[in-house]
């Protein structure tokens, strides 16, 4: 991270994307950082520069590796290391012993690369300074000296080789924000009144956890740590009818033990967002990858049939928005409202210009009862006005078992099938006058079709500006359910189809199918636990292309 | 305030004749009446169970959630406003079965609720089979040959997680137990109160008899803040003890821990989001 903020302090584009080991400590984990003249919010395969610090890295990468890649290494670690590949050794682990231990390694190999930039050794320090700020004077000064390590490495690097980098700056990007997936659903959650919060830790949404426990104080968010996931579900739909807008964040297993309560959120009319960071299942599967498996789990998530919605941002600014929304739509229709996200969605970083505040209103929708309350009258549209206990006169009755119109438990079954209409049939007609169309990007005269959903906005974008063909556009979804209406005419306007989805199923596909009845022609699947890189959906699109 | 002011006269009661839930559901409107609660400032949170429906037989705000899981949202309704009172109304099965974790840990917790268990030591609503607190060697359509499994204790595990408030009840004796309600009601911080409570259609070992023969009250020398004492005490089952077996004064609630009321008491229900506090923050990313 400190590398990621000089790059963009400096004035460059920068994206950032880890892949790393369920482990403490150890193991072997890398970090994408891309610096770029243009806006990049996309991972790639290609390596220009590798700084290896340990031996492992180099098979580790694999045939990302390239006789194209300058690998700059640890001259201990790298001793081996000769031949077919372009190496040079400086000695990082070395310098790092004599200011103290290998934890500075990092720090050092971060300034080598900041000095090779160009990068102002002041803008550096800043950084340092900043972020050990916390951890008192000493180890401040020990990172700091580790920078200034790093830096003199970089120089000597530079005198005795024949480097250029030609990266153009950008006037605005020093001053952009730079966040991650996290920080920008988490920001949103904020704008969205969000009061509450119950979770259990899991990867890779225990981040969001802690941007809202971080922030609990200031803007009074209670977040409590569950003692399972029942637990935090069933706590943030008890917050929710006490009047607080409240959330979960979890990943798939987790999310698994919350299904029950799902129904309840649904049954009682009671509202509640959902944050689930998605990770390879099933089971435990792999911690922390990412993938996109579980569309459906949330899609048919609880038992019973009721409303829905479900949200999966492609970019900072659909993530901050539909955040947001998540809360407005959950209060306003009284149901269970999902933010998809994913482990590399959650945990990629970039620059982003800025987040805008001013059209996003807190609605109200909860209302003070009077002494004839009743929870679940029934009106034209399917919605009753929500009451909170101890606001207003009435009472405020509800129940997981069949209800009357008051809220209380009912075997009458004229009024089951009428709270069915309420709760699934009338409420789905609302919520589809109200979906996020997806986004279009390229031409409105294309002859293939690139689908996608959630988290692969910024790579399948970056493969069609580098195609740069006018006949293949990219439609994204950001709305995952209920499906927008205007799907079957993008999918008509194709004399050819394709998906990306980070799954073995096409479960997205397989939602058009269900909804449009259209089949999607082509189906790229990934599913080893990474995201597509721009080079693979631009080498797809060639070969579907005919080049 | 009347008993009377908590009825619900059209409600259709599910229970069998001669349930001992009838005398709790009275013993509660008494006592809630006598403490002066108001209706509409009373959230009763319920499982799933034949205690899970007393809620719907009595005047007030309910939550009438899933089997097991009436405690996750009892706490969070009293966290978000905690100017209601909030009573969580669970049977055996549903509170140390199903429940059985958010028990444990909502004693940890510590939140000013009171927790009302109506212990049967039996399944009613699933006809007749085992709880965590049937005695060994009862029989049931499940358990063919009997009950082997050692049965579950909540007095001494409430006693052994330092609970704020421990007490057992038996529902005949009803002005014993309307006086252990209004403390536990009044006390601050998690009150548990296990009633005993017969099931005459399904339990033909304890029944009223039984209960009355199996209880004694704790003697006015009992000391509750003697956690040694109360332990010993919570371990006898020949006779069951009955009364307020621990109280722990030096807890601080749960709603007293969290910081968003360590300088401001409005509820966070009444609070919104500051847009400018939220703009700073975004700008703190730059």
């Amino acid at each position: 991270m400190i590398l990621v903020q000089a790059i963009k302090l400096a004035g460059y584009h920068v994206f950032s994307s880890k892949e790393y080991m369920s482990r403490v400590r150890g193991g072997l984990n890398s970090t994408e950082i891309r610096i770029s003249s243009k806006r990049v919010a996309a991972y790639v395969d290609r390596i220009d520069i590798l700084l290896a610090i340990n031996e492992g890295a180099i098979g580790h990468l694999g045939r990302r590796i390239t006789k194209d890649t300058q690998i700059i290494g640890d001259e201990d670690q790298l001793k081996s290391v000769t031949g077919e590949y372009n190496v040079l050794k400086i000695p990082v682990l070395k310098s790092a012993e004599e200011l103290g231990g290998i934890i500075f390694a990092n720090v050092i190999a971060a300034g080598v690369i900041s000095c090779m930039l160009n990068i102002p050794s002041g803008v550096f320090d800043q950084i340092i300074i900043k972020m050990f700020a916390r951890k008192g004077e000493k180890i401040v000064e020990k990172d700091l000296q580790a920078g200034r390590k790093g830096y003199q490495l970089g120089e000597e690097l530079m005198g005795s080789n024949d480097f250029k980098f030609e990266i153009e700056k950008g006037p605005s990007v020093k001053d952009e924000l730079l966040l991650s997936g996290t920080e920008a659903v988490g920001l949103g959650c904020l704008a969205g009144n969000c009061k509450f919060m119950a979770s259990y830790p899991m990867t890779p949404s225990t981040p969001l956890q802690i941007f809202i426990a971080e922030n609990g104080k200031d803007f009074d968010v209670i977040f409590e740590q569950a003692e399972d996931e029942i637990a935090a579900i069933n706590m943030s739909i008890g917050a929710f009818y006490a009047g607080a807008r409240a959330m979960i964040a979890t990943s798939g297993s987790g999310f698994a033990l919350m299904e029950e309560a799902v129904g309840l959120s649904g049954m009682t009319e009671t509202p509640v967002v959902i944050y689930v960071g998605q990770r390879p299942g099933p089971a435990v599967g792999l911690p922390t990858r990412t993938a996109q498996e579980d569309l459906n789990l949330t899609l048919y998530s609880g038992p019973g049939e009721f409303a829905r919605v479900i949200f999966a941002p492609g970019n900072f600014k659909d993530a901050f928005e539909l955040s947001h929304r998540a809360f407005n739509l959950a209060d306003k229709y009284q149901i269970p409202v999902f933010i998809l996200s994913d482990q590399y969605f959650a945990e990629c970083n970039y620059n982003h210009p800025s987040l805008d505040l001013s059209n996003l209103a807190v609605e109200e929708h909860i209302v003070r009862t009077t002494k004839d309350y009743r929870r679940y009258e029934l009106t034209p549209d399917g919605l009753s006005p929500r009451g909170i206990p101890g606001y207003g006169d009435g009472l405020v009755v509800i129940d997981a078992d069949e209800h009357d119109e008051e809220g209380h438990i009912t075997e009458d079954l004229e009024i089951r099938a009428r709270m069915v209409d309420k709760r699934y049939t009338k409420k789905m007609k609302l919520i589809k006058k109200d979906i996020i169309p997806p986004e279009l990007l390229g031409s409105d005269d294309y002859e293939i079709l690139a689908v996608g959903w959630g988290s692969t906005y910024g790579t399948i974008k970056e493969a069609l500006n580098y195609l740069g063909w006018e006949e293949i556009s990219f439609l994204h979804f950001k709305q995952l359910y209920p499906l927008h209406p205007d799907t079957v005419n993008y999918m008509n306007k194709a004399d050819k189809t394709v998906i990306f989805e980070n799954n073995a199923s096409a479960q997205f596909a397989n939602l058009i199918r269900m909804e449009t009845g259209l089949e999607i022609d082509e189906k790229i699947l990934k599913y080893n636990g990474m995201p597509f890189s721009v080079e693979e959906v631009t080498e797809t699109l060639k070969s579907i292309g005919g080049l | 305030m009347d008993a009377k002011d908590f009825n619900m006269d059209d409600a259709d009661v599910a229970w069998c004749p001669g349930c001992g839930d009838f005398f709790i559901l009275q013993t509660l409107k008494e006592t809630l009446a006598e403490l002066e609660i108001k209706p509409e400032n009373l959230v009763l949170v319920s499982g799933i169970g034949q205690a899970g429906k007393l809620p719907h037989y009595i005047k007030c705000n309910v939550f009438n959630s899933l089997h097991g899981r009436s405690l996750p949202p009892a706490v969070a309704i009293k966290a978000v406003n905690p100017e209601l009172t909030v009573i969580d109304v669970s049977g055996d099965g549903c509170m140390y079965g199903e429940g059985g974790n958010h028990f444990i840990h909502n004693i940890r917790r510590n939140p000013d609720i009171t927790n009302l268990v109506h212990n049967n030591m039996v399944y009613g609503l699933t006809k007749g089979q085992a709880s965590p607190t049937s005695r060994t060697e009862f029989k049931t359509n499940l358990q063919v040959e009997g009950v082997f499994l050692e049965p579950f204790n909540p007095i001494s595990i409430a006693i052994a997680l330092k609970a704020s408030f421990v007490a057992r009840a038996y529902c005949r004796d009803t002005e014993e137990t309307k006086n252990i309600l209004k403390k536990a009601i009044k006390h601050k911080g998690y009150a548990l109160v296990d009633i005993f409570q017969p099931c005459v259609t399904f339990n033909k070992v304890n029944t009223y008899q039984w209960f009355k023969e199996s209880t004694y009250y704790l003697e006015d020398s009992h000391d509750p803040y003697d956690i040694e004492q109360a332990f010993k005490r919570s371990m006898e089952t020949d006779k069951f003890p009955l009364g307020i077996f621990y109280m722990n004064p030096d807890k601080k609630t749960f709603e007293e821990n969290l910081e968003v009321y360590l300088e401001d008491k409005t509820p966070i229900y009444k609070r919104r989001v500051d847009m400018g506090k939220l703009e700073r923050l975004i700008a703190s990313k730059r």
